[in-house]
């Protein structure tokens, strides 16, 4: 016999039972809600566009969400200190893969994302893993076969030039470096103060220029698989050499100090033909109200070393969820949300940054109604096939750019290339080996 | 009553004492915040300095070998060298331009409250900004400052774009900014100079040079010594415009002790080394510390 009782009890289990029923059928955007998570990112349109998105992802979970933006140099020293200190403030992070992959992964200071997409509760069944570039998700994989970011963005460099300049001399996109450096020597005008080149001087932020030379080496690598380092071999000599001829004979004068913002301000007044640097500068070039070479900018692979390998420099991001996070959940859904497929789609057609996942690619509508030129769109999917990490993957990157850098800038004041990368070698040679010892 | 008083005496004293003893807690907060905030980082900071610590590695003790790398450190060296040229520049220029502004605005003219508001405005702004707005300007293709050379037909200047000029023109940027506040200090003291010298002085047919030399300049010093201290230990701190404007570059040329020390910290994430330059730059700074003590006792003296 059915007591009044039992008739209650029925009655008060059955939203339970087809919230339930719900979850099975529909993945339960909302069962951490109330929970509040902090996220921090890049100053970047990547990180802007989220965090002007992120009532969105409130919305969808319920969650509280903080996003703190900050600029990327003093980001990446800001979440090491925090990591190091064994209670980070945020339960996201971007990570630079780039700079900090290796220290990150060393220290094992980021759960496993791999384990968190096994987990079909936590995990929507849209996500799709699968959509994940192969080459972005192998950037972010460990040594050890962690996967302790999940990969958003990827830059590469490539050559942004100004078509009326071009027009005006009559002249091709340059497919080799040589052939670069000679167009660049007939593009400049002196009287209009106008040059055939710009690009980064201030050490450091040079190193990745040499590099996109070294790329086009026989060599390719800045440490062999020995994890030794190899900048003063002939390869790497000959990529100083470049370097110092592109910044000494044909930028203006000045570039010693030049960064990609300075960089980026004399492109958009049309004081330079051709600029060799990320990806991500396409916005603000096509960006009307601020630059004066808006519709005019071209874009290219970049050219062919004298090597058999053809390549462009990779760097990228990710974004992970530190071990020492308690709200390992509700962070691992703000990166579903932050990296979905509507989401990686809106920052390709913004020109916010390229995309880790493959699906963007192929969205044809969203393409063709963005503002970017077609060539913009071909010139990234060409890149991605012969994309090659731009900066080797060793715990003390930044110190390494120190050095090779005032190596590279010291060649801008005319110092002898092979003097000063031999010197800078030798100093950062027992930096290498004491944190591969130590590793 | 001789034998009341030393009792009333003794009363009186133990209650004194008492009062001390008793009241001797509320030193404690004090206490507590000095050994917080001074002496704990600086105990920790030689702690540290005994270490091979890299941020996400294992530490590793090693005693004094951090200090002995410090030492053989050729860019170290350098980093001393060029702080002492650059707080060398940074003290003298805006000192000596700081006394002639005093002396101007000392005088009376029309206009004299404005014109010395508009004087001392620069020392109002934010470093950080004025960093950012100097770097505009020294910009060589597009800053303002090679197009003003350019217009009276002088060739256009590398400013920080060049190894050679680079610390000159930091200096420039430190002058512009500082010499306001080397000028209020002195205003203040001529303010409070007595004017019966300068009447005795003037019927004794001293010229105005000799009244400056001789009155002005002796019972100024007191002044310029405090001006002089206050400037140097500003000059050697000077981190915000040099970060902002060249990072320490082109190359190393403008990498003073203090973005050394940033880099090995917070850049190579160093932490025991940066910990050794830090101690070493705390003697560097006592020395200093100690020498313009010295000179202001010997002002004092004369």
């Amino acid at each position: 016999m059915t007591t009044r009782r039992a008739v209650l009890a029925a009655a008060l289990a059955a939203p339970a039972l087809v919230r339930q029923a719900n979850a099975q059928s529909q993945f339960d955007w909302k069962r951490f809600r109330g929970e509040r998570i902090e996220v921090t990112i890049q100053l970047s349109p990547r990180g802007t566009l989220l965090q002007q998105a992120n009532r969105e992802f409130e919305e969808l979970t319920g969650i509280r969400c903080g996003i703190e933006v900050v600029p990327e140099q003093q980001h990446r020293q800001k979440i090491i200190v925090e990591y190091a200190s064994g209670r980070p403030s945020f339960d996201v992070a971007e990570l630079s893969l780039h700079v900090n992959k290796r220290q990150v992964g060393k220290a094992r200071w980021n759960t496993d994302i791999k384990a968190l997409i096994a987990d079909a509760t936590l995990t929507a069944p849209d996500f799709d893993f699968a959509d994940f570039g192969a080459g972005m998700v192998q950037y972010a994989t460990q040594a050890d076969g962690r996967m302790d970011s999940l990969p958003a963005f990827a830059d590469y460099f490539i050559i942004y030039y100004n078509k009326e300049l071009f027009a005006a001399r009559n002249i091709a996109v340059p497919t080799t470096w040589d052939e670069m450096f000679e167009s660049a020597k007939r593009l400049a005008d002196p009287s209009k103060q106008v040059f055939g080149h710009v690009g980064r001087g201030l050490k450091n932020a040079n190193v990745v220029l040499w590099s996109s030379y070294l790329l086009g080496t026989t060599q390719r690598d800045m440490i062999d698989a020995n994890r030794q380092l190899i900048t003063d071999t002939p390869d790497a000599i000959w990529a100083g050499e470049t370097y110092k001829k592109f910044l000494r004979e044909v930028s203006p004068p000045g570039s010693i100090g030049f960064n990609w913002n300075e960089c980026q301000t004399t492109f958009m007044q049309g004081r330079a033909a051709m600029w060799v640097d990320g990806i991500g500068f396409a916005a603000p070039l096509e960006d009307r109200n601020r630059s004066r070479v808006a519709g005019k900018v071209g874009y290219a692979l970049v050219p062919k070393g004298p090597g058999a390998n053809h390549h462009c420099a990779l760097f990228g991001a990710g974004y992970g969820i530190p071990e020492a996070s308690r709200k390992k959940g509700p962070a691992w859904l703000w990166i579903q949300w932050a990296l979905s497929k509507g989401n990686q789609l809106k920052f390709l057609a913004s020109g916010a940054g390229v995309p880790a996942r493959s699906s963007p690619f192929s969205n044809e509508q969203a393409i063709s109604g963005s503002h970017f030129p077609r060539e913009f769109f071909q010139t990234l999917e060409a890149s991605a096939k012969i994309a090659r990490a731009g900066l080797p993957e060793i715990v003390p990157v930044t110190q390494f750019r120190d050095v090779i850098g005032t190596a590279l800038t010291n060649t801008i004041s005319g110092a002898d290339v092979a003097t000063e990368l031999r010197r800078a070698t030798a100093e950062f040679k027992p930096i290498l080996e004491q944190s591969e010892r130590e590793s | 009553m001789p034998r009341d008083a030393p009792t009333l005496d003794d009363g009186l004293a133990a209650r004194r004492r008492n009062y001390a003893r008793r009241y001797a807690w509320f030193v404690v907060p004090a206490a507590v915040v000095v050994v917080a905030v001074i002496v704990f980082p600086w105990a920790f900071t030689l702690y540290v300095s005994a270490f091979d610590w890299h941020l996400g590695r294992e530490r590793r003790f090693i005693g004094f070998e951090n200090y002995v790398t410090l030492f053989g450190d050729a860019r170290f060296g350098w980093a001393v060298a060029r702080t002492l040229f650059y707080t060398a520049l940074a003290v003298v220029l805006p000192m000596l331009l700081g006394i002639a502004a005093a002396l101007a605005f000392h005088r009376k003219f029309p206009l004299r409250g404005l014109a010395r508001t508009v004087f001392i405005l620069p020392m109002m702004a934010t470093p950080v900004a004025v960093a950012l707005v100097w770097t505009m300007m020294f910009h060589p293709q597009l800053g303002v400052l090679n197009w003003l050379l350019a217009q009276v037909g002088l060739p256009p200047s590398m400013w920080v774009y060049a190894a050679d000029s680079v610390i000159p023109t930091l200096v420039m940027v430190e002058v512009w900014h500082w010499t306001p506040l080397v000028m209020l200090l002195l205003l203040g003291g001529l303010a409070a100079l007595p004017v019966d010298p300068y009447e005795a002085a003037k019927i004794d047919g001293a010229t105005a040079w000799q009244a400056f030399r001789h009155i002005t300049l002796p019972l100024l010093m007191p002044f310029i010594v405090v001006a002089l201290i206050i400037r140097t230990i500003d000059a050697l701190k000077a981190f915000d415009t040099i970060y902002v404007i060249t990072q320490g570059g082109p190359g190393q040329a403008s990498e003073t002790i203090n973005i050394f020390l940033y880099l090995q910290a917070f850049a190579f994430y160093n932490v025991g080394y940066a910990s050794a330059v830090v101690v070493v730059f705390f003697a560097i700074i006592l020395a200093l510390a100690a020498l313009l003590l010295w000179t202001r006792e010997r002002v004092r003296l004369t």
